[in-house]
């Protein structure tokens, strides 16, 4: 299920990565490193704008993909820490 | 060095044309401000453009033979060629000049085409053997130097630089798709291709005998290696004794120049090899020259100072800003004749201007002892990551990439999930000859995000499979060797010794020479087992070691610092010129076609206010840049912007 805090991770992620306005260059279950879409810096980026934009601190043993590698994925990890 | 143009009529009788030969040397005047000569006969022209460095006065070029049978239009240097000029005497020839020019007319008379096999040089040549109406198109063992040609109806053309052979107006300039394809994925793209349409270069090691209606390409030369289990082992100090006798040789064989000889000084292990190998031939005083940078990462300021005092050189060293590489950038792209994913050639270029104005005409450089010592981070990489492929499931095998990579620390994104991602490209076939530098391409290749559709749609098949299908059988190779060949194949002669190097020397008219691709130091190295190399994972062991006595032990224990210039932040500050916004504009990415201007506008716009430059945005960047620079220059045919 689509919701703002999606579109606004999606949007990022379009934006930053995929450089286009268009939603269906990104499914919400596309792996970002699977469609080699980030790199490690990429990882970094996306680090600071849950941090700085969605207003989640995120720990260290967080980093994994299963909490980022996907937009569902990031939402998911975003809402558990709200 | 020098440049030469010419080109061969399939019909004999065609009429030939002395102003398009005039015009081709023209346009690469910069190669050899020395002088110019020409020869031409019915169906064949031969030009120069001569820069002087051997026999001043008597090495007017083209020259011939006695009896004017056989003649030569010559870029380069035969730094063997007294030996084998006093042999060629013995044989009973005659010579006009001095010049190591002639000694290859007469070699040829002695021993035809294997002649070749006899050159320990850098060079790049046309023979034409006017009895039996052939040409011989020939490039150095390396590629060293460039020899590109076109075909057109009824004949070729061949010369230096491609814009000589555009100015004969038998081809129109336009971009390859699938050489530009091949840039983005290699740095460059891999001989015969370049990114003009329809103009080819001669692959490193090879020659061309062109004959009426007849083209026949034969490898003289070829990296190679043994066979898994025949390297050779030896105790360490005898092999350090002969490296450090093989590149003394090498080392004394480039000081042969009638003009003054100086080096190229990274502050580096290899650098500063030669630097000290020179020393010990130029015991008075050594001139040396050096590029630094304001980005404190990038700068190396500190390491040359210390090597030149160590060594007592009379060091020049110039500060480059990003001023400096966006106001030349232009200037780059159009000695380059490339579009480039990097600016690091930027600076070389505004090096060897400075070395032109002092009395320095030839420099020495440690270009190549990463390809033939094993010094890349790719290899270290590829090392782990062949490790890792035996048992792909552990978690911990990978960890070992934190050590080359300790910056992936930082993140916490070190989780072998993530190396898996990243690294983990290939690892189901360690077996494949491009196994080592699948990440490298993979990462790069994301650059072609910015294709237009349009454009994207004109490119043939993939850039990996292309050149994997044309590589030689090399499974009997250990995979650190295939890795080396690779690397030989792909970035040394199309991206470090090209846009990187004769293209930034020869604009200023400076002849470089580097004796760590000597054939002899090549075939020296290729023949140890790869231990000799990388130690574990410590890069260029028996290198180090060997000099290890003639260094500060600070420079023989860095780690390697790939030379690296400032990219998009050179032309994204409010000091950038004019042109990068118009030709980043959406009208001009339009109007040329290459790139999706939506994608690219939104690229600029992440670059300007990211924190974090990530490094394939950097190269996107500048990718896209220098392709139009490269339209603007070359197909409207704009001068410096």
């Amino acid at each position: 299920m689509s919701t703002a805090l999606h579109d606004q991770i999606r949007s990022f992620i379009l934006e930053n990565y995929l450089f286009t306005n268009d939603p269906s260059a990104l499914a919400l279950d596309d792996s970002l490193l699977g469609r080699g879409i980030v790199d490690s810096t990429g990882m970094l980026e996306i680090i600071y704008f849950i941090e700085e934009q969605l207003g989640v601190k995120v720990a260290d043993q967080d980093m994994i993909p299963d909490n980022l590698d996907s937009v569902n994925r990031i939402a998911k990890y975003v809402q558990s820490k709200r | 060095m020098c440049g030469i143009a010419g080109f061969f009529f399939d019909d004999r009788q065609r009429s030939t044309e002395d102003t398009s030969l005039r015009a081709m040397i023209g346009a690469i005047h910069h190669r050899g401000p020395d002088g110019v000569g020409f020869h031409v006969e019915p169906g064949v022209g031969l030009g120069h453009a001569r820069l002087s460095i051997i026999d001043l006065a008597g090495g007017a070029q083209p020259l011939a033979n006695e009896d004017d049978s056989v003649w030569i239009t010559y870029n380069g240097e035969v730094f063997n060629y007294v030996e084998l000029r006093e042999w060629l005497l013995t044989r009973g020839h005659t010579f006009k000049t001095h010049s190591d020019t002639e000694v290859i007319v007469h070699l040829y008379e002695e021993l035809g085409d294997r002649f070749v096999d006899q050159l320990n040089g850098q060079f790049a040549f046309a023979l034409w053997d006017r009895r039996q109406r052939r040409l011989l198109l020939v490039r150095d063992r390396a590629g060293i130097l460039p020899l590109y040609y076109a075909e057109f109806p009824g004949g070729i053309a061949f010369a230096s630089e491609v814009k000589a052979l555009l100015a004969a107006k038998w081809i129109k300039p336009e971009l390859d798709p699938t050489g530009l394809d091949e840039l983005f994925t290699f740095w460059a793209p891999v001989a015969p291709r370049t990114v003009f349409r329809n103009v080819m270069q001669l692959q490193p090691g090879e020659m061309m005998i062109v004959g009426e209606r007849q083209r026949h390409k034969q490898t003289y030369w070829s990296w190679a290696f043994p066979t898994q289990g025949e390297h050779r082992r030896a105790p360490q100090g005898q092999l350090q004794a002969e490296l450090r006798e093989v590149l003394a040789d090498a080392t004394a064989l480039r000081l042969r120049a009638d003009v003054p000889v100086g080096a190229y000084l990274s502050g580096g292990l290899d650098s500063s090899s030669l630097v000290a190998l020179l020393k010990e031939k130029v015991p008075d005083t050594l001139h040396t020259f050096s590029i630094g940078f304001d980005d404190a990462d990038l700068d190396e300021s500190g390491f040359q100072q210390q090597v030149a005092a160590r060594l007592k050189t009379q060091h020049h060293h110039m500060q480059c800003s990003h001023e400096d590489i966006a106001r030349n950038f232009p200037a780059t792209i159009r000695h380059a004749e490339s579009p480039v994913l990097r600016t690091a050639p930027a600076p070389m270029r505004l090096l060897s201007g400075s070395v032109r104005k002092s009395d320095i005409r030839v420099v020495l450089t440690g270009e190549g002892a990463d390809e033939v010592f094993g010094g890349y981070d790719i290899f270290k990489e590829a090392k782990v990551r062949q490790f890792w492929a035996r048992n792909p499931s552990s978690a911990w095998r990978p960890a070992l990439l934190k050590r080359l990579y300790p910056y992936l620390d930082i993140t916490s994104a070190q989780s072998s999930a993530y190396l898996r991602e990243f690294f983990g490209v290939g690892l189901d076939n360690p077996a494949d000859p491009c196994f080592a530098h699948l990440p490298r391409w993979a990462t790069t290749a994301q650059c072609k995000l910015f294709f237009a559709d349009e454009w994207r749609a004109q490119i043939d098949g993939t850039a990996v499979e292309r050149f994997r299908s044309g590589l030689p059988r090399m499974q009997s190779w250990d995979a650190f060797n295939r890795g080396e060949f690779v690397e030989a194949r792909t970035l040394l002669p199309s991206y470090l010794l090209s846009s990187q190097g004769d293209r930034m020397l020869m604009a200023s008219s400076i002849e470089g020479r580097f004796p760590f691709l000597d054939h002899r130091v090549i075939e020296f190295a290729n023949r140890l087992h790869p231990s000799y190399k990388m130690r574990v994972l410590r890069e260029k062991h028996l290198l180090k070691e060997t000099m290890r006595p003639s260094l500060p032990s600070e420079i023989v224990g860095r780690h390697k610092q790939p030379y690296r210039a400032p990219d998009a932040a050179a032309f994204l500050g409010d000091n950038a010129p004019g042109y990068v916004k118009e030709l980043l504009g959406a009208d001009r990415l339009k109007q040329y076609g290459y790139f999706d201007p939506g994608k690219v506008s939104r690229l600029i716009a992440k670059l300007q206010r990211a924190r974090v430059s990530a490094p394939r945005d950097n190269m996107a960047f500048v990718g896209v840049l220098s392709t139009q620079l490269w339209h603007a220059t070359f197909v409207e045919g704009c001068g410096d912007l």
